[in-house]
């Protein structure tokens, strides 16, 4: 499918979302309990067919914590990036989509261990790299005088 | 006495607990799983990683796009030239740069050679998990003559550093054509050899063929991709989804097996070696004269925005994803790792299988540990 039918696609699915077309891809930005509705419909629907999570990134943006995932088709090879965050920083809470791909639990396990965002729904949120005593590295806020050279 | 046999018999219906790694000679690396099983069948298995977790995104955050280079080689450093040509294609797609013709035809013979030495030690180190020693000894005799042309031409055997942002470090060695193909007519006459080794052989069928299968569902749902995804039948070459540097200029085929067990994910890799081969082959006296590098500014500033490359390494997908804010140093960068992803897929293969086959199904899936932790 091309963007534009793609746009019309997830605009039907839901009407509310905010749609940019990127420098590569179709952006779609959204608040987090609406992911689990658009991502399921847009697995199921044979057209789109959005099959195959292949990224998920956790991102600082300062005032907010956000994810972003990169979602692709094994059918149709078109790709759409969506986007979510929350502003507090202090208890960060998303929705997990563990549920539609399953290759999002290590993700959002990563996630939670380098940005502090928690997954709700997750079936084992444990941190997979550091253990508890660690912070949260990634995020932009994180100080470790002895490691992390600063300019 | 009849106690005991009794406490015997209780304990064998029991499930237990055991611990296979950090150091286990068939994780090759610092990869720990804690294993359930029941007598020897494994109910459950949790991977547990991070032993040697560098932080390499955080690193990448104060480094500027030419020094980042020298960190993607150390994720999957079997790929390091694939991972390097990752990030140089990232930073050439945000800066709007054309390479040139002879940057790209260097990079895709590279690269292939880069694929055919790490399927060569995932043959080596396969046949010797499942205990064919003499598979290690061919299979690195082989590795030996692609990291010689390595040598010559990057400096570096495993960590080559060639790709840069526009280009190339340095032009190819005068040699490197001749070597090229006097390494490919030799490795057309053993890789027959391999086969008759491994491939044909009956006890190895026995341990791989119809163990820890995979569903080409399960592949796409947990983002299994490379070859042990494509033996599933998940059509995920990015060569051939999005083809970059010189890869749409060649004729090749996709691999693609349907029964996604350990023997075919196995095959898989034995087959892409002759498909590398063929690529090369068409490129290899064909590569146009010219500049070796596009002139770069001294410091690289990335405009503002987001950025997303995907290319296939030898293990499947790696995906880096730049978000600039314009500045010398990156904003984030996300390095989406192949291996990291397959392995997410390992207790629902190994769950039901005995563990001797564990051994084997790790090794099919081909880790890299450094590309899980990063």
């Amino acid at each position: 499918m091309t963007n534009e039918q793609l746009k019309e696609k997830i605009l039907s699915i839901d009407p509310k979302v905010e749609i940019t077309e990127g420098k590569q891809f179709l952006t779609v930005t959204l608040s987090t309990n609406k992911i689990i509705n658009l991502a399921q419909k847009l697995k199921n629907d044979e057209e789109t067919k959005f099959d195959y999570l292949m990224c998920l990134s956790g991102v600082d943006y300062k005032d907010s914590l956000g994810v972003v995932y990169h979602i692709g088709s094994s059918k149709h090879n078109h790709v759409i990036v969506i986007k979510t965050k929350t502003s507090n920083r202090e208890n960060p809470v998303l929705e997990s989509v563990t549920g539609i791909w399953e290759t999002a639990n290590f993700h959002e396990r990563e996630v939670y261990d380098l940005f502090g965002i928690k997954f709700k729904n997750h079936p084992d949120l444990r941190r997979l790299f550091l253990d508890n005593s660690w912070g949260f590295p990634l995020r932009k806020d994180y100080v470790d005088d002895v490691n992390i050279v600063s300019k | 006495m009849e106690e005991i046999k009794s406490e015997i018999l209780d304990k064998e219906k029991q499930e237990y607990t055991i611990n296979m790694g950090p150091q286990h000679p068939s994780t090759h690396g610092v990869l720990r799983m804690v294993v359930s099983l029941k007598g020897e069948i494994v109910q459950n298995l949790v991977p547990h990683i991070g032993y040697i977790h560098r932080g390499i995104e955080k690193m990448c955050e104060s480094l500027t796009y030419p020094q980042i280079i020298h960190l993607t080689d150390r994720v999957d450093y079997l790929s390091a030239h694939i991972n390097n040509e990752a990030l140089s294609l990232c930073v050439e797609k945000a800066l709007e740069i054309e390479v040139p013709e002879r940057v790209k035809y260097i990079r895709t013979i590279m690269s292939e050679l880069t694929r055919i030495q790490s399927h060569q030690l995932f043959w080596a180190s396969f046949g010797m998990d499942l205990g064919g020693l003499t598979c290690f000894f061919y299979g690195l005799r082989d590795r030996e003559k692609i990291l010689d042309i390595f040598e010559e031409t990057c400096g570096g055997r495993m960590i080559v550093s060639y790709n840069t942002p526009g280009g190339l470090m340095y032009d190819i060695h005068p040699n490197f054509q001749k070597k090229v193909k006097d390494f490919i007519k030799d490795f057309k006459k053993l890789l027959p050899e391999y086969d008759q080794l491994l491939t044909g052989n009956v006890i190895f069928h026995e341990r791989t063929k119809g163990i820890g299968i995979l569903s080409k569902e399960d592949a796409i749902s947990y983002g299994v991709t490379g070859p042990s995804g494509r033996a599933s039948g998940f059509a995920c070459d990015i060569r051939k989804i999005e083809p970059y540097s010189a890869y749409s200029k060649v004729d090749f085929k996709e691999i693609l097996f349907n029964e996604g067990d350990t023997f075919h994910r196995y095959f898989a890799r034995m087959e892409e070696m002759r498909e590398s081969m063929k690529i090369i082959e068409q490129l290899i006296d064909n590569i146009p004269e010219g500049d070796y590098c596009v002139k770069m500014k001294p410091i690289i500033k990335l405009p503002e925005g987001e950025y997303f490359q995907r290319v296939e390494t030898a293990r499947g997908e790696l995906d880096v994803y730049i978000i600039s804010d314009g500045n010398k140093t990156p904003y984030r960068v996300k390095l989406r790792t192949p291996s990291f992803c397959n392995l997410g897929a390992l207790n629902l293969i190994a769950k039901g299988g005995k563990i001797a086959d564990l051994v084997a199904i790790g090794g099919s899936l081909d880790f890299v540990i450094p590309d899980i932790d990063r």
